[in-house]
């Protein structure tokens, strides 16, 4: 018998060091996947700073009277910065009162009331509906939504009318909270259901008093992603609510009306470049930067708004 | 006279007449009774042919190995089964002489007499105060809440822990903590009878023996029924105990839990009738 099967002797303080190549080999992919994360930070700040400059420039040179006028008609230096946030408020706030009760029934239908097998069928179609490209909703807003339902209730309503566009967003962000806000309350352990339950809790009083709290924060998330898809959502909007080129000031939602977006699509698609008056080019950045700052504070307010009444499980 | 050379559960009966009892294992009045129990996880017969009687303000322990079927019997108590959309509940269960699972029984009023604690604790993730006001508001019971919380709470034995920090979060508390905190939400309700499934499975030893304590206090008021896994718990605490096994089934690989043998504490680790039970106590398995 020999020893020679054993290994090399090393002193302690060298085996304790372990394998240097794997260590620069753990350490390679620790900076690919900070590269990676950089990268994402990089082109944040790129489009910011894209967005800036000629925002600035905008802001600073632009008769300041022709930002409050009676309507937005780039191409003829009116720049009336309240008709196209009020537009996009209003059709958000229509989307939003579509997808909002919508999307988080559906949500409380899949997480606590469906059976298993009914979920397994539903989620998928949920998720498939996510997915539908937002002209494919701009088409169904204008051929359905807008004459078949819209025109039917209010007499009088154009065609093309900020509801038509808002109910079309509200589609468009419901699979999207639902899908959201379904996972949070799933995530929700069922020992905390069964502990309502063992007080003797019904099942929608465990939903509301004790599921719906403790999935808050997804449930939050979910909505604050749905409003930002519905204040940066383009396609159903420069369909629908039917403002090519410029808009009147004007708060009647079967009416025609002009968002962010719209406004800003309808500019650079109006011709090979955008043409009009001076600083008609910038007016874009501009609205794309409060587009961008918008969105900025919604997702800040809210990260505050859920830290606050989170309740940790 | 000379109390201390009667047995311990002599003594307890004694104790049990001067309250006005008699809470004595055999004499008292039946809260709940199990006639035929079987439970069904679909196809699967999880237990089988289970009968016995649990008394008035006693501690009554269900025993045996794991996977015999004691959690599932014990959630038949209060119709938590219904939760499981897979189980099927055959026989009778009855409640004061009322079938559990007869015609137009609400199971929430049920849950609501047949309080349950958890094998893991599970505090809500709200303050202790709403952790304990939760089954009282929801059940619409009057009067003044932050007396039921605190009283709740005497009764778990956490009030002097937590008195100063009513507003922190449940789940603050250590393991055993929390555990209590599980029994003060079950008591706020006023229940008439305590299901604990193994409630000192998950904690240490200190934190058990603080629970097996606040059990002997709270048989004054309460029928407690406790499923564990340990054999020197269900001696220590329990009145009267219930052997389980899983016995092989007739057809397929998978085993059925039966009922062995039910009487006293006393009698099942001291003289059991079965073999089983023999073996099962003294730590003889096969
Ligand atoms: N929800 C369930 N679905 C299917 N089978 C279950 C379910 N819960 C328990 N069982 C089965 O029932 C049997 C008894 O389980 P259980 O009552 O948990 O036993 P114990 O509490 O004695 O360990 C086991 O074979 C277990 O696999
Ligand atoms: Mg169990």
């Amino acid at each position: 018998m020999t020893q020679a099967v054993l290994p090399p002797q090393i002193p302690i303080a060298e085996a304790l060091k372990g394998d240097p190549s794997r260590r620069r080999r753990e350490n390679f992919i620790r900076r690919l996947f900070l590269g990676a994360a950089a990268v994402s930070v990089l082109i944040s700040a790129a489009i910011v700073l894209s967005l800036v400059g000629r925002a600035v420039t905008f802001i600073t040179n632009v008769d300041l009277g022709a930002l409050w006028t009676s309507g937005w008609f780039p191409r003829r230096g009116l720049f009336d910065i309240k008709t196209i946030v009020v537009g996009t408020l209003i059709v958000s706030l229509i989307a939003m009162v579509v997808a909002i009760p919508l999307g988080l029934g559906c949500a409380v239908y899949l997480s606590e009331y469906a059976r298993p097998r009914v979920r397994r069928l539903l989620k998928p179609i949920l998720e498939i509906l996510a997915g539908i490209p937002s002209v494919v909703l701009g088409f169904f807003a204008i051929t359905f939504i807008s004459p078949q339902i819209v025109q039917r209730f209010f007499s009088g309503s154009s065609l093309f009318n900020m509801m038509a566009a808002g109910i079309g967003v509200g589609v468009l962000v419901t699979p999207l909270i639902a899908s959201i806000s379904e996972d949070a309350m799933r995530a929700v352990p069922a020992s905390l259901r069964e502990a309502a339950y063992g007080v003797g809790a019904r099942k929608r009083t465990t939903t509301v008093k004790v599921v719906f709290p403790a999935a808050i924060s997804g449930i939050v998330a979910s909505i604050i992603v749905g409003v930002s898809r519905a204040i940066g959502e383009t396609m159903v909007v420069a369909i629908a609510a039917g403002a090519t080129g410029g808009s009147i000031f004007q708060l009647d939602p079967s009416q025609p009306g002009q968002t962010m977006t719209a406004a800003m699509t309808s500019l650079a698609i109006g011709s090979d470049q955008v043409k009009g008056g001076e600083f008609t080019f910038e007016s874009l950045f501009f609205v794309g930067f409060l587009l961008f700052a918008i969105t900025l504070a919604l997702n800040i307010m809210s990260e505050r708004f859920v830290r606050r009444v989170r309740e940790k499980y | 006279m000379e109390t201390a050379t009667l047995t311990p559960i002599v003594q307890r009966g004694l104790r049990a007449r001067e309250r006005g009892g008699p809470f004595v294992p055999g004499e008292g009045r039946t809260v709940i009774e199990m006639a035929d129990l079987s439970v069904y996880y679909g196809d699967f017969r999880a237990v089988r042919d289970i009968s016995l009687k649990v008394e008035e303000h006693l501690i009554t322990a269900f025993i045996g190995p794991s996977g015999c079927g004691k959690t599932t019997v014990l959630r038949c108590l209060n119709r938590m089964n219904d939760l499981i959309e897979i189980a099927r509940v055959e026989g009778r269960v009855s409640y004061h002489g009322v079938d559990l699972y007869g015609k137009g029984i609400d199971p929430v009023e049920v849950r609501r007499r047949i309080g349950m604690v958890f094998q893991k604790p599970n505090p809500f993730p709200k303050s202790i105060y709403d952790n304990v006001s939760f089954g009282p508001k929801i059940a619409g019971i009057e009067g003044d809440m932050d007396e039921i919380v605190e009283l709740s709470l005497r009764k778990a034995a956490l009030w002097d822990e937590v008195k100063d920090r009513l507003k922190e979060s449940g789940m603050s508390l250590s393991g055993g903590q929390q555990q209590r905190l599980c029994i003060a939400r079950c008591i706020a309700v006023q229940p008439d009878v305590i299901l604990m499934d193994e409630p000192c499975s998950a904690l240490d030893p200190i934190a058990t023996a603080r629970i097996e304590d606040l059990m002997q206090e709270l048989k004054n008021d309460y029928s407690i029924v406790i499923v564990t896994h340990n054999m020197q718990q269900a001696a220590r605490v329990s009145d009267m105990t219930a052997f389980f096994t899983a016995e092989v089934a007739e057809s397929g690989d998978r085993r059925t839990g039966v009922l062995v043998e039910y009487d006293t504490t006393e009698k099942i680790f001291t003289n059991p009738s079965e073999e089983g039970t023999e073996n099962y106590v003294t730590g003889r398995f096969g």
